[in-house]
């Protein structure tokens, strides 16, 4: 069996994963990181995108966060996530609708709308998209 | 003497209303349990934000060296004129004296900063109600003050399942109107629930952020003898447990989060991370807040529902011996009526 670390990532509502992974690939705020057994410590903010981990069956999973925070350690990495959601548990739809929605208000223009958290919330529906799509398809980023 | 079919009616209406708050009891006590549940699920998360802020104070030179004065905005001390003040009640009353004890402790608080100007948050219908009765809304386009005291938010209905992304806007709109310097301290008035039978009611001094991990607590209330009595009994009733679920495996894992002995890479500058997860201590601050207030709301309605059901107990069983006693009475009436006619005779 390959060698692997313990992998939590925490909500506020709830503890969303415990699990055993032999890679893994989060979201840095300067980038991906990609995180193998033995990794060095390692404190990062993370930025809106997909973590990934492979688990010890071998099985890819996918998860969406938004804002995040990471603690790297050589056998366990802890995430402490604002939003995150598996990649099967994303509702798609709902997801679109928020994008529409925010894209819509965002042509609108009214004086009193705020562009940075209208364009923020679009980056957040699509990541979403992005995510719940992947899951049928092909792993992107992880090495096989 | 009464008319039994009156007395009989009267009876048969009080077991109604009981079974009412029978029931009501026990939806309160599973809606407690779920809320005890959520405030559980919530402390990890909690705990871990603020094992990282606290081993970065040491790390990150949040404080000027020559000074000593903080460097983020959030920790700065200033003269405090104006006020910023949540106050967090329920959306529903039959909660027994739950919402009025909130805000009576938030009229004195008020009463107790008198000449300061006071900026309102509301959260819950209750405390919405009660603060549009005395003060006016803010205009958010006029550049005066609506009054000394006014009110500049409300959030309703979110209090049955609150959701994390809530607590955020609020403390998103605190931090804005702490870091525009247009108020120069934040309190929070809620009702603190460990357990059924550890609550207080507290007045909290969230900003500026003295100590991180402990509470300024500016005021408290804790439970009277008589009110714990009556919620342990109500607890027994309804097989709620009285005791606070035990946290301290919990706690003892989230304590060695980001707080190993071993040196961190730092993607972002200490300093930057800090700055980056202060926010986020606040609206966390500001969740457990309401997840606990909610706790407390279930557990008093748990209680004053548990109250209703023992006194309409009681007064259907004396009904009862009314109603007996009249009955008895009408007979022994009849049969006297009976013999002294056949006597008569």
């Amino acid at each position: 069996m390959a060698e692997t670390f313990q992998v939590e990532i925490v909500t506020p509502e709830r503890k969303v994963v415990i699990d055993n992974a032999t890679e893994m690939q989060i979201p840095g705020k300067g980038g991906y990181l990609g995180i193998l057994p033995g990794h060095a410590p390692l404190i990062t903010e993370l930025a809106v995108g997909e973590i990934g981990y492979r688990d010890e069956k071998g099985q890819v999973k996918r998860l969406a966060v938004a804002w995040g925070f990471a603690e790297v350690l050589p056998t366990k990495v802890t995430i402490l996530a604002e939003v995150a959601e598996r990649a099967e548990e994303i509702d798609v739809a709902r997801a679109q609708r928020t994008r529409e929605a925010a894209e819509a208000a965002l042509k609108a223009n009214k004086p009193d709308t705020d562009a940075g958290a209208l364009e923020s919330e679009i980056q957040r529906a699509s990541n979403r998209i992005a995510v719940a799509e992947k899951l049928n398809g092909q792993m992107a980023n992880l090495v096989p | 003497m009464a008319n039994i079919l009156d007395i009989r009616r009267r009876i048969r209406s009080v077991k109604n209303t009981r079974q009412i708050t029978k029931a009501m009891q026990m939806v309160s006590a599973a809606k407690l349990r779920r809320a005890q549940e959520r405030a559980l699920a919530a402390r990890p998360y909690a705990q871990m934000l603020t094992n990282v802020l606290k081993s970065l104070v040491s790390r990150a030179e949040i404080y000027d060296p020559q000074t000593g004065e903080a460097k983020h905005p959030l920790l700065l001390r200033r003269e405090e004129n104006n006020i910023l003040f949540i106050v967090v009640t329920g959306d529903k009353g039959l909660a027994g004296a739950f919402n009025t004890n909130i805000l009576k402790a938030a009229a004195k608080f008020i009463a107790s900063k008198q000449g300061k100007n006071i900026d309102v948050i509301a959260v819950g219908r209750k405390g919405r109600d009660f603060m549009k009765r005395r003060y006016p809304y803010a205009d958010t386009h006029a550049t005066s003050r609506a009054g000394a005291i006014q009110i500049v938010g409300e959030q309703v209905g979110i209090l049955n399942r609150v959701p994390f992304a809530k607590a955020r806007e609020i403390a998103e709109q605190v931090i804005q109107l702490y870091t525009d310097q247009r108020v120069d301290s934040v309190y929070l008035v809620y009702n603190e629930f460990k357990s059924v039978i550890a609550q207080r009611l507290v007045v909290d001094e969230i900003l500026p952020i003295e100590e991180i991990g402990a509470s300024d607590v500016r005021m408290a209330e804790g439970m009277s003898e008589e009110d714990r009595k009556r919620a342990i009994e109500a607890a027994k009733h309804t097989g709620a447990s009285v005791r606070a679920a035990d946290t301290s495996e919990m706690d003892k894992k989230a304590a060695e989060f980001g707080a190993s002995g071993s040196d961190y890479i730092y993607e972002q500058a200490p300093e930057e991370l800090f700055g980056a997860l202060l926010p986020k201590y606040m609206a966390v601050q500001l969740y457990r807040a309401m997840l606990e207030s909610e706790a407390a709301e279930h557990a008093a309605r748990m209680t004053a529902m548990d109250s209703a059901t023992n006194n309409a107990s009681d007064m259907i069983d004396s009904l009862t011996l009314v109603m007996n006693r009249a009955r008895q009475a009408k007979i022994t009436k009849e049969i006297i009526e009976i013999v002294s006619g056949a006597a008569a005779l």
